[in-house]
């Protein structure tokens, strides 16, 4: 009976935001009527010829698009299993997939008559591509940063300012993801007529999990037309990293219908799931309201949200985007995850294997990708989205393998 | 009778001909101990409404003296459970004073909304704000609170237009909280010109008392603010005069409880 119910994935999010039980629009009052207006220009937007021709010229010209897709073959011999393929979103312009979505926001953002940009960011990649796309279009730009990131990602933090951005250290809190949130929400509160708020991955209140997905379908249209050109078939599965599931999702979602396509999420373990150091929301959480939609979110008995813990700042968030706890209740995906050690070693394997410093998020993907491609066997084929490149990750890698980046 | 004792609350104050006062403090801040005497004594000094905020661990609509308070309150091990313990305390001496609880939604849907609102009505909680349950979300809540006649109150803020108003106050019961400026609690002060139009609007919609919080820090602020609405909220500056005294080693109980002497006689109508 589920099964018959959700057999068109496609028709979520519904008329209020909901993927199921999931998703929403859980928010303050005073911001109700932003983004029920952002709902409105979405849905006119999305199918306009003037605003698709646009976004996908920019996709093209300044992004870079189509991305690869790259068969990893010594890494394929590695494992012994089936084919590894690449989606190699790392080679877009600011190298990740985030300016994909930082691009259909702007556009619309243009439309709808906002003069200032404010976006949140955990590992910089969003916040870089944010300042990017503003700097393309001229509109001021405030990136909110957890002080724990700034330190963490300085590279990135650097090319913000490079880009005319200006750089909010976040100190309240965790000071990491979740609070750099936190605090765009309540500027967004504090500027609600002039701000357009960019929202980094596929969560927040309705409309944007379904905006953002939408924006980084792509990833997935694109692999599937490749896969079937160099494959001559559909994938066995395909593979993506999770924080708010805004990469994931891309991939996933144009393949949610080929139900013969098995769907892996790779949620950040941390130090592991039996301690409390991870950013695991699926494997060690319950459904719960935070930032403006309901999902599966690290808390404690009295719904106070927990503090996630990972290597990799663009996985550091204690929820997960709606439609991802929609796919797990749903039984439609399945989620596996990956230690900060793991990580570390599946970042320098590809990255002597393939010749490709993978960014630290999809580097937790990468970990889990050889019992993937073992279990499905000679002859299969996975695809697995390369999120991000390492380059803003060196000194974190530095740190935690002991080296000194200097010798 | 939950509902009636905010309504008392409000006639007693305009038979004073002044309006009433709501007072704002956060659970557990800055001791739970001391902030169970702080609710007994701005209750005496004369708060006709306490909201007490339940703490939660991302306060998204608040400014940093809420969010601070939450904090502290987090660290005290304040949690909503005993935030309703606190409240069945404070009930055994005083049967008069409205308790509004206020807060964030996932610590009340952690509790599960019927237990919540079971609990609401066991300990004589009169009235429930949840910032971040939107009309279009707050079924569950709603459907609650109903059941064990336990009011819900909801913001209407400066971007609340006259279609949405209707939503806004529909279901509503014992008084619409009007929030004077677009923006966090305790950030921006208050223009009593700029929302006269709008509060009137509200005021005539909505057939039930409107208090108006949210920049009111000063006697000179309560007062003006009074001359519009049937209530005025006062919270950051409270949390941040508790906090401050209790920090530099003051008697913040009884600076507490002048606070609300003080308000209390500043929200006289002309
Ligand atoms: C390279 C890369 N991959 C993945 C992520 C995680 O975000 P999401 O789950 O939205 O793809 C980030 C976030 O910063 C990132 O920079």
């Amino acid at each position: 009976m589920n099964k018959q119910l959700h057999n068109d994935w496609s028709a979520y999010p519904d008329e209020n935001g909901r993927f199921g039980q999931f998703g929403g629009r859980f928010v303050a009052e005073t911001l109700m009527p932003n983004i029920l207006a952002l709902e409105e220009a979405y849905n006119k937007y999305k199918d306009d010829e003037d605003f698709k021709t646009e976004f996908s010229g920019l996709m093209t010209h300044y992004v870079g698009r189509p991305s690869p897709l790259y068969f990893a073959e010594r890494l394929t011999e590695y494992y012994g299993g089936a084919k590894i393929y690449f989606k190699r979103e790392e080679l877009n312009h600011t190298g990740a997939h985030k300016i994909n979505n930082c691009l259909g926001q702007i556009l619309l953002a243009k439309r709808m008559g906002k003069t200032r940009i404010i976006a949140e960011t955990g590992a910089g990649q969003h916040g870089v591509a944010t300042a990017t796309v503003c700097a393309r279009f001229g509109l001021p730009c405030m990136v909110y940063m957890g002080a724990k990131d700034v330190e963490r990602q300085s590279p990135n933090v650097f090319r913000m300012k490079l880009l005319g951005a200006e750089v909010n250290p976040v100190t309240s809190g965790t000071q990491t993801l979740k609070d750099a949130m936190n605090e765009a929400l309540r500027d967004w509160v504090s500027n609600p007529h002039d701000t357009f708020y960019i929202i980094g991955t596929a969560a927040g209140p309705h409309p944007y999990p379904q905006m953002v997905r939408d924006f980084q379908s792509v990833i997935g249209k694109e692999a599937k037309e490749q896969i079937l050109a160099a494959e001559g078939r559909l994938p066995d599965a395909i593979v993506a990293c999770i924080g708010g599931g805004s990469n994931a999702l891309g991939l996933f979602h144009p393949f949610l219908n080929d139900e013969n396509v098995k769907i892996y999420g790779v949620e950040a373990a941390g130090l592991g799931l039996d301690t409390d150091k991870h950013a695991a929301a699926m494997a060690g959480g319950r459904p719960g309201v935070l930032h403006g939609n309901r999902t599966y979110l690290l808390q404690d008995d009295d719904g106070q949200i927990l503090d996630a813990h990972s290597i990799s700042a663009g996985l550091d968030y204690p929820g997960v985007g709606p439609e991802l706890s929609f796919l797990k209740d749903t039984g439609r995906a399945t989620y596996l995850s990956t230690t900060d050690d793991e990580a570390l070693e599946a970042f320098q394997l590809c990255s002597r294997l393939e010749g490709i410093l993978p960014a630290l998020e999809p580097s937790h993907a990468l970990a889990r990708i050889g019992e993937i491609a073992k279990d499905i066997g000679k002859g299969g084929v996975v695809v697995l989205n390369i999120s991000g490149r390492g380059d803003k990750d060196i000194f974190t890698i530095a740190n935690a393998i002991g080296t000194d980046i200097g010798g | 009778m939950p509902v009636s004792r905010i309504s008392k609350a409000f006639e007693n104050a305009k038979a004073e001909n002044r309006a009433a006062l709501v007072l704002y403090t956060m659970a557990g801040d800055p001791t739970p101990e001391i902030s169970a005497k702080i609710l007994e004594n701005i209750a005496e000094g004369g708060a006709d409404i306490i909201e007490i905020g339940f703490p939660f661990s991302d306060p998204m609509a608040d400014g940093i003296s809420i969010q601070k308070a939450a904090i502290r309150a987090l660290e005290n091990k304040m949690t909503l459970k005993k935030t309703f313990e606190l409240v069945r305390n404070f009930r055994v001496k005083n049967q008069n004073t409205a308790i509004v609880l206020m807060g964030y939604l996932n610590p009340i849907e952690s509790m599960g909304y019927a237990k919540f609102a079971q609990n609401c009505a066991d300990c004589g909680v009169d009235g429930v704000i949840a910032v971040d349950d939107p009309p279009e979300e707050d079924m569950e809540l709603r459907t609650g609170l109903k059941a064990n006649d336990v009011a819900l109150i909801r913001l209407a803020t400066p971007t609340t237009d006259e279609h949405r108003l209707k939503k806004v106050i529909k279901d509503i019961s014992g008084f619409v909280y009007y929030v004077s400026v677009a923006g966090v609690t305790g950030t921006k002060a208050i223009d009593t010109d700029a929302i006269k139009d709008k509060v009137s609007l509200v005021k005539s919609a909505a057939k039930l008392p409107v208090a108006i919080g949210f920049g009111i820090r000063t006697e000179e602020a309560a007062h003006n603010t009074a001359q519009l609405a049937d209530g005025i909220v006062i919270g950051a500056a409270l949390v941040d005069i508790v906090f401050n005294a209790y920090k530099d080693g003051n008697d913040c109980v009884k600076i507490a409880k002048d606070f609300a002497m003080r308000m209390k006689n500043a929200a006289v109508k002309n």
